[in-house]
């Protein structure tokens, strides 16, 4: 009884669909889900990119390669992965620093990179690797979000073999390069997953956030040059460096001017939520249709590209492509990339509602609009929620969600909750509206009386 | 001042201040060895509450010092990152932990029904411990279990989609 119930990821499309040319992150997971393991990576491949790389190019090549390629930052900003390793420090009176792996996911709607870690560790080990390499770190770290206990068995078991394999450690692969990695688990929070934040709690302290400048690159982790990378950004790179920037370019084809794939996902209310490994800038259209549409016969009434973070989009948006510009010129921004969908009988208030209740208590504290004005928005829309909202109640989530926006924080947590916020009054005004029926009260009065009311 | 340590042993202790809190000796060296993954001991620290908190269940107070005294840093850096982060306990938790994502995936496939249904069961809300020191129930953000909502974790384990009809049977398997 108890074993149904447990969570298996549900990646939709066989074995047999996906091809290693068109797959590159996913063509060596098994039907059956269980790890890949060392052989079985190399029998299909595995390391392969190691060996290539490590023996005949030089870390620039390697870095050039990734900037031709275009590969975009997966963990939801979307910059380019080479130009990212451009930055980093590098030289003679340089000290090497460290890689480290973003697998904090923590963001609402987003379940792809558990996928990766727990089926196929080593294709992330291999990627960071080439980071390494590129990056001329000595070390990198996989910052893992604690409730993975699944994916740190596949990776401490991955580490194992590919340490024990040589691919880890000293002279690997004859090359002289020297690298090892280490799995860090995290105790929760999901502002551990913004890159300054994940520092700070990777050398053991509470995750806030640091001032940028300096860029982690410059000065990160005990004050070394420190590359952060999103898991699916770096599951990407083998295959890059295997096949090449135009073979990369190509997987996407006329679709976007983004290249390769992505893991893209569908949840909420559909027939068939799950993963699926799709061209960069498929539609969104196509991918709903592949999760089966919406389910018990309602209808769409909105969607969120990739995450709690970002903006609300109408079904009329489906057609668009889901890559980063294309969905950035809509008012949104594609995230994580996996959907989530809200249907015709739902909420948008109490939906709202839940969602800027997350980002309150996961504020870390440190800005006055982001520890104040996120428990202000959550009053307000529980207010409304209940249909006691106040006249002026609308127009001060409009104040807040601007508050809130970009530039006026030190990170990107406080915008990631203003984005969804400012996207749902616009589209969906009357059903806030909806929620007033009382005349204005001491909640409105100037100062807002914080904690007062 | 401390006691002397005898590290010679597996029954030796690091006994430590409050409340009579001893650090095993095997968690000692746990700890240890993970200082050595990083460059400074301060990097250690999640992970000994973590570790600290896998033999007992939670932190308590005379665990900080242990720790900062096995680390070799202030017992006020290790206090500021245990009481930050939502999964180091600082007060007693039941045998099993469940936590229950309260995330926007989750909240448009019902979680508020699981939610309901378990604490209707077990009688106690999020933050609170059955009587019989049992379970221990939390919200927790997003899973990254989102396509099969509403989700939730008992222990180490992860479950969805999770109706409410199928609580009582879950709750079962962890006596
Ligand atoms: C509040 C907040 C939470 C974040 N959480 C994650 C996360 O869980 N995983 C992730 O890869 N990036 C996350 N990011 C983005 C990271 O700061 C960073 O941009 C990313 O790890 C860079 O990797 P990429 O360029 O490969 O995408 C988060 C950002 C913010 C502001
Ligand atoms: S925006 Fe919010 S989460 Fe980010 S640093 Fe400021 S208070 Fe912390
Ligand atoms: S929102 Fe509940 S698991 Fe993601």
């Amino acid at each position: 009884m108890t074993s149904q119930l447990r969570y298996r990821c549900q990646l939709h499309q066989s074995a047999r669909e996906r091809r290693e040319e068109s797959h590159p992150l996913t063509w060596r997971m098994r039907d059956d889900g269980v790890r890949v393991d060392l052989a079985e990576y190399v029998s299909k491949d595995g390391y392969a990119a190691v060996s290539q790389v490590l023996n005949g190019q030089s870390p620039e090549e390697v870095i050039d390669t990734m900037t031709e390629a275009n590969v975009r930052g997966r963990g939801g900003a979307g910059f380019s992965a080479g130009v990212k390793w451009c930055l980093t420090l590098k030289g003679e009176n340089i000290p090497r620093g460290y890689l480290v792996c973003n697998a904090d996911e923590m963001e609402p709607g987003t379940f792809k990179d558990r996928q990766l870690m727990e089926q196929l560790p080593h294709l992330l080990i291999e990627g960071m690797i080439l980071g390494g390499y590129a990056n001329n770190a000595r070390f990198g770290y996989i910052f893992l979000r604690g409730e993975y206990i699944g994916a740190a068995r596949a990776i401490e078991q991955a580490l194992a073999e590919a340490r024990e394999a040589g691919w880890l450690g000293a002279d690997i692969a004859g090359s002289g390069f020297d690298f090892d990695i280490a799995l860090h688990t995290g105790a929760g929070r999901y502002i551990c997953g913004e890159e300054t934040a994940l520092i700070n709690s990777l050398e053991g302290r509470r995750a806030n956030p640091r001032d940028k400048p300096p860029f982690p690159g410059q000065s990160g982790a005990w004050g070394k040059p420190t590359v952060v990378n999103n898991v699916e950004t770096l599951c990407c790179v083998p295959s890059v460096l295997r096949h090449g920037a135009d073979w990369y370019q190509s997987l996407s084809g006329d679709l976007s001017n983004d290249g390769g794939t992505k893991l893209y996902g569908v949840s909420g209310r559909v027939n068939r939520p799950g993963l699926w490994e799709l061209p960069m800038g498929t539609s969104g259209r196509e991918l709903l249709d592949l999760a089966g549409g919406i389910r018990d016969g309602r209808a769409l009434k909105a969607w969120l590209p990739g995450g709690a973070s970002t903006g609300f989009l109408l079904p009329e948006h489906l057609e668009l492509a889901l890559d980063f510009d294309t969905i950035a010129k809509a008012g949104s921004r594609l995230g994580t990339g996996l959907l989530t969908v809200v249907t015709d009988q739902q909420s948008m208030v109490a939906l709202m509602r839940n969602l800027e209740t997350f980002f309150a208590r996961e504020s870390c504290g440190w800005c006055t609009p982001c520890r104040d004005g996120l428990p202000w928005t959550v009053k307000l829309l529980a207010a409304l929620e209940r249909g006691e909202g106040e006249q002026g109640d609308i127009e001060m989530l409009d104040k807040l969600a601007n508050d809130l926006g970009p530039g006026k924080t030190f990170c990107a947590h406080a915008p990631g909750a203003a984005m969804p916020l400012a996207s749902a009054l616009k589209y969906f005004r009357h059903e806030f509206e909806q929620g007033v029926t009382r005349p204005t009260g001491p909640a409105h009065a100037e100062p807002i009386p914080v904690g007062e009311v | 001042m401390r006691p002397e340590t005898d590290t010679s042993e597996n029954t030796a202790t690091i006994a430590s201040d409050g409340d009579g809190f001893v650090l095993d000796s095997r968690d000692r060296d746990a700890i240890l060895r993970e200082r050595d993954h990083f460059e400074q001991p301060q990097a250690a620290c999640i992970e000994a509450l973590k570790v600290v908190q896998r033999r007992h269940g939670w932190v308590p107070d005379g665990a900080i010092p242990a720790i900062a005294e096995v680390l070799g840093i202030g017992p006020a850096s290790v206090e500021g990152v245990a009481t930050f982060y939502s999964l180091i306990f600082r007060q007693p938790v039941g045998r099993h932990v469940i936590l229950v994502c309260d995330s926007s995936s989750c909240f448009l496939t019902d979680y508020e029904a699981l939610r309901d249904a378990i604490a209707a069961r077990l009688g106690i809300g999020f933050g609170q411990t059955t009587e019989d020191g049992r379970f221990t129930l939390l919200p927790v953000c997003c899973l990254g279990a989102c396509d099969q909502g509403p989700a939730m974790m008992i222990d180490d384990h992860t479950y969805g989609p999770v109706r409410p009809e199928d609580v009582a049977g879950l709750l079962e398997d962890y006596p």
